[in-house]
């Protein structure tokens, strides 16, 4: 258990669940929000979402939890690298 | 074959500024003169390999145009492919087999001969005056871009310098960017392609404006780097990232022009843009066999200007366009309406043509693709009716495919393709409604995957 998470793994999981819903809704994917798993990547092999897809859902999510998503470094591929780590950036960013 | 007239001027500056102190670029709030610029130049051309042949694909715009630049200087050709995927990479190697690739990454993955960007280094400029400014032959050849062929071969498109420099000092004109100001003008599209190499790089170097280094990406990224950037300011983008940055609703500091381009924007986005902006937006229509065309501003008119010198004739079904910049005459990807001398409408693309977020491509060409991936028996790509303009429309595939599961077969796609034609849909069939011809009708393959579709979804 990580010192720095001070979101509990339970509310985690409920909010994951509600961005994959975003996601797919967002987008028209093809799977189903409970198949997105937290650590498979959304770029490439996973998901296989392109940079426009990131753009369309970084749209979506700054809307519903009241964040801006930046990119002045690297940040952006992090944040999107997986499901579980762009809950993670929206649990310590959301101003709602 | 007719020529454009490229016999204007025998030479060009390499960059057109009245005077080495003036202002040629901004790369995190700071201003690069011509002057820093020529030296960055000078020293990345001392170091650059022999071949004769680069891929540049640094991230930042200023080193993008410093390697564009130093290639120039050494008589170097700039290859600019539509994407980089193992397969295009492969391909440009066998197109030249010297070519190796400029890059500004701390990974870069491509496969072909490295050459890092130099790290920053603070090296004051030399004394240097204007006549210092190299001249270039306006025949020079210095890129090449490619598009993708219908045979899955990329078609190479020679630039020479004379071309691309009439083409943006007359985009600069119709932009209204020749005048004693200093325009800063920012693009979220990237230099490696036609649009953003003329419309982010090549018209700041030749109407005395500045261009921004930065890449913005979400729309806080792009307000940030507007609001650093002194006025008078130009936002060079596409439909997509404008109806992103209006729809998240952030403040727009002030800007003196937008300018858009890669697929027409809706009446309404072009409206509200306006509206929100305060400025004129205005679009280009081209190419990246004919570079830029055409302008208009939506909220004005439908109808397309004609850049000054350009022609349009008809061959058949065929709309050709020559004159002015245009090297070889080519033939357009649009349905064309001509409406009055030097202006037209668009109606729409040519059956084979797909464009999806700017990026063009062939469905032959993309057909042809899935097809050579071992175990694929039949298989068709298709592309579902637009829902809207500023929205982007992505491919359905249908495969005859017995032995591969979707994983496999997408991961094929992957190394051969940009991601941006990878099917959002993958339907596996038994066969293809081919007709006694072999030739598979749209409206069969749309029955069908609305069929397919329909099982999945009862």
């Amino acid at each position: 258990m990580q010192e720095t998470n001070l979101v509990s793994p339970l509310s985690n999981a409920s909010l994951q669940l509600e961005i994959a819903e975003l996601m797919v809704q967002s987008l028209n994917l093809e799977v189903a929000p409970e198949e997105i798993l937290s650590d498979s990547p959304l770029y490439g092999d996973g998901l296989g979402l392109d940079s426009i897809d990131i753009l369309e859902v970084a749209l979506v999510v700054s809307k519903r939890y009241g964040l801006q998503l930046k990119a002045d470094n690297e940040d952006n591929h992090k944040i999107f690298s997986s499901l579980g780590s762009l809950t993670e950036y929206v649990a310590k960013q959301r101003t709602r | 074959m007719p020529m454009g007239d490229l016999g204007f001027s025998a030479q060009y500056p390499l960059v057109s500024h009245q005077s080495v102190d003036e202002i040629v670029a901004w790369r995190k709030g700071v201003a690069i003169t011509v002057a820093q610029f020529l030296e960055d130049v000078a020293q990345l051309a001392a170091f650059m390999p022999t071949g004769k042949y680069l891929l540049n694909i640094c991230y930042d715009r200023y080193h993008f145009t410093v390697g564009l630049a130093a290639a120039i200087v050494s008589g170097k050709v700039s290859l600019l492919p539509p994407n980089h995927t193992p397969e295009m990479v492969r391909q440009l190697k066998d197109f030249a087999a010297d070519v190796f690739c400029l890059h500004d990454s701390a990974n870069c993955t491509i496969g072909l001969p490295l050459m890092l960007y130099p790290a920053e280094r603070d090296i004051p400029p030399r004394e240097l005056t204007k006549r210092e400014i190299p001249e270039i032959d306006a025949l020079q050849q210095v890129a090449i871009l490619f598009t993708s062929g219908t045979t899955g071969r990329p078609l190479p498109h020679s630039k020479c310098w004379g071309a691309l420099v009439r083409n943006v000092r007359a985009e600069a004109e119709c932009l209204g960017l020749l005048n004693d100001r200093s325009y800063a003008i920012l693009g979220t599209v990237p230099p490696q392609h036609m649009y953003g190499l003329e419309s982010t790089v090549m018209v700041a170097l030749h109407s005395g404006n500045a261009l921004v280094s930065g890449h913005p990406f979400y729309p806080a990224d792009i307000c940030e780097a507007i609001q650093m950037l002194p006025v008078p300011r130009v936002l060079v983008s596409t439909p997509v990232h404008m109806r992103l940055l209006f729809e998240s609703e952030l403040d727009i500091a002030e800007l003196a022009l937008v300018v858009s381009a890669t697929a027409p924007l809706s009446p309404q986005l072009a409206l509200a843009i306006e509206a929100k902006t305060q400025c004129p937006l205005i679009e280009i229509y081209g190419s990246t066999e004919t570079g830029q065309v055409a302008s208009r501003r939506p909220t004005q008119s439908d109808e397309w200007q004609l850049l000054p010198g350009v022609q349009l004739t008809q061959r058949g079904t065929e709309t050709w366009a020559t004159g002015a910049h245009i090297e070889v005459p080519v033939p357009l990807n649009d349905v064309i309406e001509t409406t009055r001398e030097n202006y037209f409408l668009l109606c729409g693309r040519t059956s084979d043509i797909i464009n999806i977020a700017g990026k063009r491509g062939s469905l032959a060409s993309l057909n042809h693709l899935l097809n050579s991936i071992p175990g694929v028996l039949d298989g068709a790509f298709f592309m579902p009716d637009e829902i809207s303009h500023d929205h982007v429309t992505r491919l359905v595939a249908c495969v005859v495919a017995p032995t591969l599961d979707s994983q496999v077969l997408i991961q094929a796609l992957r190394e051969r393709m940009d991601a941006v034609f990878l099917p959002r849909r993958l339907i596996f069939v038994d066969e293809l409604p081919r007709n006694s011809t072999g030739k598979l009708p749209r409206e069969a393959l749309k029955t069908l995957i609305e069929a397919e579709v329909g099982k999945q979804l009862a």
